[in-house]
């Protein structure tokens, strides 16, 4: 069965993501950059579920996916809050903690 | 895959109920708090913080019912386990919520912000934590991870029109999810090894696979860098100091202690249950997190001149120590054990000397506005009972006898110096002269304290509330309790993973 292929696609929306993470300033950006490697876990979790045929990679899939609508929920809330406080959601201009 | 699923007729499993009441005792406290909150709007203000101590302490009391029955529930398949490990440590996020919610009495109502949501998402936390010492499987560890970190990003950024406490939230949220993001990456390629996502599967197959393959080593090294970020130890602890600042008070005493405690309690079931054959990938990865972290933490403290940011970096140091008896942790079974006992022990007393060094500094810089150390000086003339608790925090925190902090530094010693190999000498070593270099710093926090002058000549009396007074009695007692008596942490620590992991 096509389980390499699989494993490729998520490592690569997984670096895609990584990338994302790291580079982009923009708040909402780095939010769909995060739910890229959430997306690489499903895709690695169901290709093994299907690989191994147990239910346990499913389930752990439907498991991420319900959790990130929360976190994402509560992403979008704080950058909403940012966007309030301040105009803009440049996440490089948000440095008054430091030392 | 149909197939699969077809032939999986749904059977419901049978439910220990007394092994999950202290779940539903705190499930039924958060649900009582927000529906009290849907109901009674405004008027329900002065009754949350005593309706969430009062949940709190009564989800104690099936725990001390399961301590007293005493048997090993293996619970869903072996998914969600109460054994003596999971009852020890839930008393300690139980001890830790608690304080904080005696902390947050009037704090968090004195910027006029939302107090019935907060100890509602404060309890949601607190179950989160309470599950992650009992999960065995890597979706209820997800899941419990998840459950305590979504409410604590809320209340990080709880002052809504602050922009420091915005900034604190966000950056525990990007940093926190994307921290999570990359250990489910590794926990999937965990269970693609073993087809089961039961840490004890993991660990059968992980130890039947002989060698280390690729797939197994990169699966390890995300879970652990991971929950390397939410322990908080370098390289992966830029958010901390951020995040502690920014924070109301009492939600950095919660972060800092039972957060990061929760985070130790995931990695130690993962490690001892899951990874243990595999020693020659995570010892190295524990012993480089746990030098680097001794050594950059007490470093960067040095030269902090915030309280709060220097508690933070004295946090990723006390957080190395923590990890260091993991280093060494994969030599045979009874070191393995000591090992973890260790670990436990140092969190039980890092709960009790941090809450209580906060509860402390909450109530100074209430008084003098503002969290920088200058400001403490002279606190012995008009604070002299805060002072005696703070300098017994701080020597505690630095390792002097009679205080706890000196039995968990010891037993940390121990089980670096029993392992008999090479690498446990050299950490211990770094461990010792770290120890050296953070006692400068406390101890130069406490001299000005009793020492300086006060510097706004204002000698007006601080306003210590019953509940602060209770949470400092309670951390205090415990810090003292465990110091003079270390039989007794002792007796409560000698707790084995191992032997359920097979």
């Amino acid at each position: 069965m096509l389980l390499n292929q699989f494993l490729i696609l998520s490592a690569v929306l997984f670096s895609i993501g990584v990338y994302g993470v790291l580079a982009r300033r923009n708040g909402v950006l780095v939010l769909m950059s995060i739910e890229l490697i959430l997306n690489a876990v499903n895709i690695n979790l169901v290709a093994f579920g299907a690989f191994r045929a147990s239910v346990g990679g499913e389930v752990f899939a439907l498991f991420v996916i319900a959790v990130a609508a929360a976190e994402v929920g509560v992403g979008l809330a704080m950058v909403l809050l940012l966007y309030r406080n301040r105009r803009s959601i440049d996440l490089t201009l948000i440095d008054q903690l430091r030392g | 895959m149909t197939d699969a699923l077809l032939l999986l007729a749904f059977q419901r499993p049978t439910i220990d109920w007394h092994g999950i009441a202290p779940e539903l005792v705190l499930l039924t406290a958060g649900a009582l708090i927000t529906l009290v909150d849907i109901i009674f709007l405004e008027k329900a203000r002065p009754f949350t913080a005593a309706l969430a101590g009062l949940g709190l302490l009564a989800t104690a009391v099936p725990l001390l019912t399961l301590a007293v029955d005493g048997t090993d529930r293996v619970m869903f398949d072996g998914a969600y386990v109460v054994d003596e490990f999971s009852l020890v440590v839930k008393a300690v996020f139980l001890l830790a919520g608690y304080v904080v919610v005696l902390l947050s009495t009037n704090y968090v109502a004195e910027g006029d912000y939302w107090e019935n949501e907060y100890y509602g998402l404060l309890l949601a936390s607190v179950m989160g934590m309470v599950m992650m010492a009992s999960a065995r499987d890597l979706v209820s560890i997800f899941v419990a991870l998840e459950l305590l970190s979504i409410p604590a990003y809320l209340m990080a950024a709880w002052r809504k029109r602050d922009l420091h406490s915005t900034e604190a939230g966000l950056k525990y949220y990007l940093m926190g999810v994307f921290a999570s993001a990359v250990m489910l990456y590794g926990m999937s390629l965990l269970y693609g090894v073993s087809g089961s996502t039961l840490l004890s599967d993991i660990g059968t197959s992980v130890a039947a696979a002989g060698t280390s393959t690729a797939v197994i080593t990169m699966g390890i090294v995300f879970i652990v860098a991971g929950f390397a970020f939410k322990v908080s130890a370098v390289p992966f602890h830029t958010w901390a100091p951020d995040v502690y600042e920014g924070a109301p008070t009492p939600v950095t005493a919660f972060l800092a202690v039972a957060s990061k405690a929760a985070g130790f309690v995931a990695l130690l079931a993962l490690v001892f249950v899951g990874f243990y054959a595999r020693s020659e990938v995570w010892e190295p990865l524990m012993w480089i997190l746990a030098a680097t972290s001794m050594t950059v933490g007490n470093l960067v403290a040095l030269r902090q001149t915030n309280v709060v940011r220097l508690m933070a970096y004295s946090g990723i140091a006390q957080t190395g120590f923590m990890i260091a008896p993991l280093a060494v942790a994969g030599h045979g079974l009874s070191n393995g054990d000591q090992a973890l006992s260790a670990v436990v022990t140092y969190l039980a007393i890092y709960t009790a000397m941090n809450l209580g060094a906060f509860a402390v500094i909450i109530a100074l810089s209430r008084k003098t506005g503002s969290a920088e150390v200058s400001s403490f000086g002279g606190a012995f003339s008009y604070a002299p009972g805060l002072t005696v608790a703070m300098t017994i925090f701080l020597f505690s925190l630095a390792g002097i006898p009679p205080l706890g902090g000196w039995f968990a530094k010891f037993e940390v010693f121990r089980v670096l110096a029993t392992a008999g190999e090479p690498w446990g000498y050299v950490l211990a070593a770094v461990g010792a002269v770290n120890s050296v270099i953070a006692l400068y710093y406390y101890a130069s926090l406490a001299r000005r304290m009793w020492a300086d002058d006060v510097p706004d000549g204002d000698h007006s009396p601080v306003l210590v509330t019953p509940s602060l007074v209770t949470a400092l009695t309670l951390c205090g007692a415990v810090t003292l309790a465990f110091g003079v008596a270390p039989q007794l942490v002792a007796r409560f620590t000698d707790v084995s993973l191992l032997a359920l992991g097979g």
